[in-house]
């Protein structure tokens, strides 16, 4: 939360603070403790669960603090309740389409905000708004169209679009780009313009003015997007479940749908995929945490 | 990255598009642009074709699949069609919406469900959100260990949060027994299962993540307020709470639109966390579930699964246009 730390504490809020400082933060230390163990405990239930061997669990029952704890749970999860695979399919979708969402917003987000144009504004809202549609709005004509497309079996052995990756990163892509273009031209909108007339003086095109100058100065820009969009299509649970009919093709956040009809109401199981499902986020979290949260801040416009 | 974090939230002080000078954001460079040729002069005709490419690309994309869709979900919701082939689809007037509102059990109850929704998360989830926010921006020890507690569950999907929370709404094998004491006993509650109950556990679970990232947005807000605002109000000897609703909280204002156009947006896509509990039904129907339960399954009615995303798209279109006419009103008028 390093972004978050107050650079100029004022004269008079210190002091408010040493002033308020007895009693008052005495019970805010309660409350905020109060809560973070509330905060803590479906996540801490779940880990714990997940822990336990079934067996121990039917011997002791669930809130029982006897038996072992190992990661037998996690393995067969991971092996046999296919979360391996699971997360591979994650990957599949994932890195494609942030990688596709930020080369197409990032161009667009160029061309709006750094070459004066009639429509500028026009398309800025259009690629806003439709980020910010319930993605339900779109489901019924999406999936008949992509049903109705018809491609040669070599290709995608539905005959068409629907049980396809492609499906899932294309409808992902186009949703996302939005809200990106509309981050990235304000930052773009930031930046002096002397950057691209110094370079169009050296007769420097459109292109190489995007690529070579523009575009490595979004670097920090690009990087928080880049890890809030990993997270956001890493937990799309909606799409993967519309267009994706066959199991082994699910992404991990989807695929948790069917946890239930599959270990049978083996809780223990049911918690180790959950728990397995939530460990990249908790990567990325812990790795680019500062990013994560610049992200979200910077798209506090996100709905 | 802290000054551009404040950029989007404070849409008022957005430099004009058009090169206009706008006062305030001091690192914003607006003001360099002189004119309305000022950024690009000379396009050549290679400079115009990859400009034209690099617009065209995107936005053809954006049309095709999120724009045509809309157009054509209002377009199905006046037909009747099976799903099966182009050729059924029938015309069918206002049918779809006369029937979802007449004779659809699951509608009304899907609207109420929207409606508390949001109310639980505006008048819940939100203040304390923001409750959070303001006794974590206090210089106390461990606030950062607090703060990245409350935003852990702003990282996970809601579908996600669905089952860990079953794990703990169980009625045999979950916590939440255990700890009242009913665990084992007939009044024990299956806190997802029992349709009087049910709505009110998975807003629980939903403010289990708003909050955190209601907290997150009014952190950053509570920084970029000017810190002789405070000043200023203590000195007229005003106490925490009035210096707090009278001049903090108004003094936010950006942040205050985006929180409230996130929460009723939020509120309306609600989806993923009442389709992993039971797909939203029994208890738990909302507009989005119903979507989707008429577009997939056995009976595909395409057309009132249609109307109901209509009904959907135009509440939604209410958060929207006020969000955009904030944010980009006045560049238009520019």
């Amino acid at each position: 939360m390093s972004t978050l730390a107050n650079p100029i504490p004022s004269t008079a809020g210190a002091a408010a603070v040493s002033r308020n400082s007895g009693k008052r933060h005495y019970g805010t230390h309660i409350f905020l403790t109060v809560m973070a163990v509330m905060w803590l405990i479906p996540l801490g239930w779940s880990l714990y669960t997940a822990l336990r061997p079934k067996a121990d669990t039917d011997k002791y029952g669930y809130f029982s603090f006897g038996g072992s704890f190992s990661f037998d749970n996690f393995i067969q999860a991971w092996t046999q309740g296919g979360f391996s695979k699971y997360l591979l399919n994650s990957v599949l979708i994932t890195v494609p389409a942030v990688l596709l969402t930020l080369f197409f917003a990032s161009m667009m987000a160029f061309a709006v905000s750094r070459v004066n144009w009639k429509f500028n504004i026009t398309l800025l809202i259009m690629f806003t708004a439709g980020n910010l549609l319930p993605p339900q709005v779109l489901a019924a004509p999406l999936f008949e169209m992509f049903k109705h497309l018809s491609l040669p079996y070599s290709f995608s052995d539905s005959g068409n679009l629907l049980n396809t990756y492609i499906s899932v990163i294309a409808v992902d892509t186009a949703f996302q780009i939005g809200f990106c273009t509309f981050v990235l031209s304000n930052y773009m909108k930031a930046l002096s313009s002397d950057l691209t007339e110094a370079a169009l003086v050296d007769g420097a095109g459109i292109w190489r003015q995007y690529w070579n100058i523009i575009l490595p100065l979004c670097r920090p820009a690009l990087a928080a997007l880049g890890t809030l969009e990993v997270i956001f299509i890493y937990n799309d649970f909606f799409w993967p479940l519309l267009f994706i009919q066959s199991g082994d093709r699910l992404p991990i956040t989807t695929a948790i749908n069917n946890l239930q009809g599959q270990f049978l109401s083996n809780y223990n199981l049911i918690a180790a995929g959950a728990m397995i499902t939530l460990i990249p986020t908790l990567i990325i979290y812990l790795a680019l945490q500062r990013q994560f949260v610049a992200g979200l801040t910077l798209g506090s416009s996100k709905g | 990255m802290s000054t551009t974090a404040e950029k989007p939230a404070a849409p008022d002080s957005e430099p004009g598009a058009a090169g206009r000078t706008t006062a305030g954001k001091g690192h914003s460079g607006a003001g360099r642009r002189p004119g309305k040729a000022g950024k690009v002069r000379r396009l050549t005709r290679r400079d115009k074709f990859v400009l034209a490419i690099m617009v065209g690309l995107p936005t053809l994309i954006q049309l095709l699949l999120v724009w045509l869709p809309t157009l054509f979900s209002i377009a199905l919701s006046f037909t009747r069609w099976n799903g099966l082939d182009l050729k059924d689809i029938k015309p069918a007037g206002t049918d779809n919406y006369r029937f979802v509102v007449q004779d659809y059990p699951p509608f009304w109850p899907a609207m109420q469900h929207n409606i508390l929704w949001l109310v639980f998360l505006a008048l819940i989830a939100t203040p304390l959100g923001l409750l959070l926010a303001v006794l974590l921006d206090q210089k106390i020890r461990g606030s950062k260990i607090y703060q990245s507690i409350f935003f852990t569950p702003v990282m996970l999907s809601l579908a996600l949060i669905g089952v860990i929370w079953q794990l703990f709404y169980n009625r045999d094998s979950g916590l939440l027994n255990y700890l009242l004491g009913t665990a084992g006993t007939p009044r024990a509650v299956d806190w997802f299962g029992d349709s009087n109950v049910n709505i009110w556990a998975a807003m629980v679970a939903a403010t289990w993540r708003h909050a955190g990232y209601v907290m997150l947005l009014y952190l950053a807000g509570l920084k970029g307020v000017d810190p002789s605002l405070r000043e200023a109000a203590s000195i007229d000897g005003a106490n925490a709470v009035q210096t707090f609703f009278r001049v903090v909280f108004p003094a936010m204002r950006p942040v205050n639109i985006v929180i409230v156009v996130i929460t009723i947006i939020e509120s309306l896509r609600a989806f993923d966390i009442v389709y992993i509990i039971n797909r939203g039904t029994n208890g738990l129907e909302l507009i989005s579930a119903l979507v989707i339960q008429n577009l997939v399954g056995e009976g595909q009615v395409i057309g009132v699964g249609s109307a109901l995303a209509v009904i959907l798209l135009v509440i939604s279109l209410i958060p929207i246009v006020f969000y955009l006419i904030r944010t980009f009103g006045k560049e238009s008028k520019a």
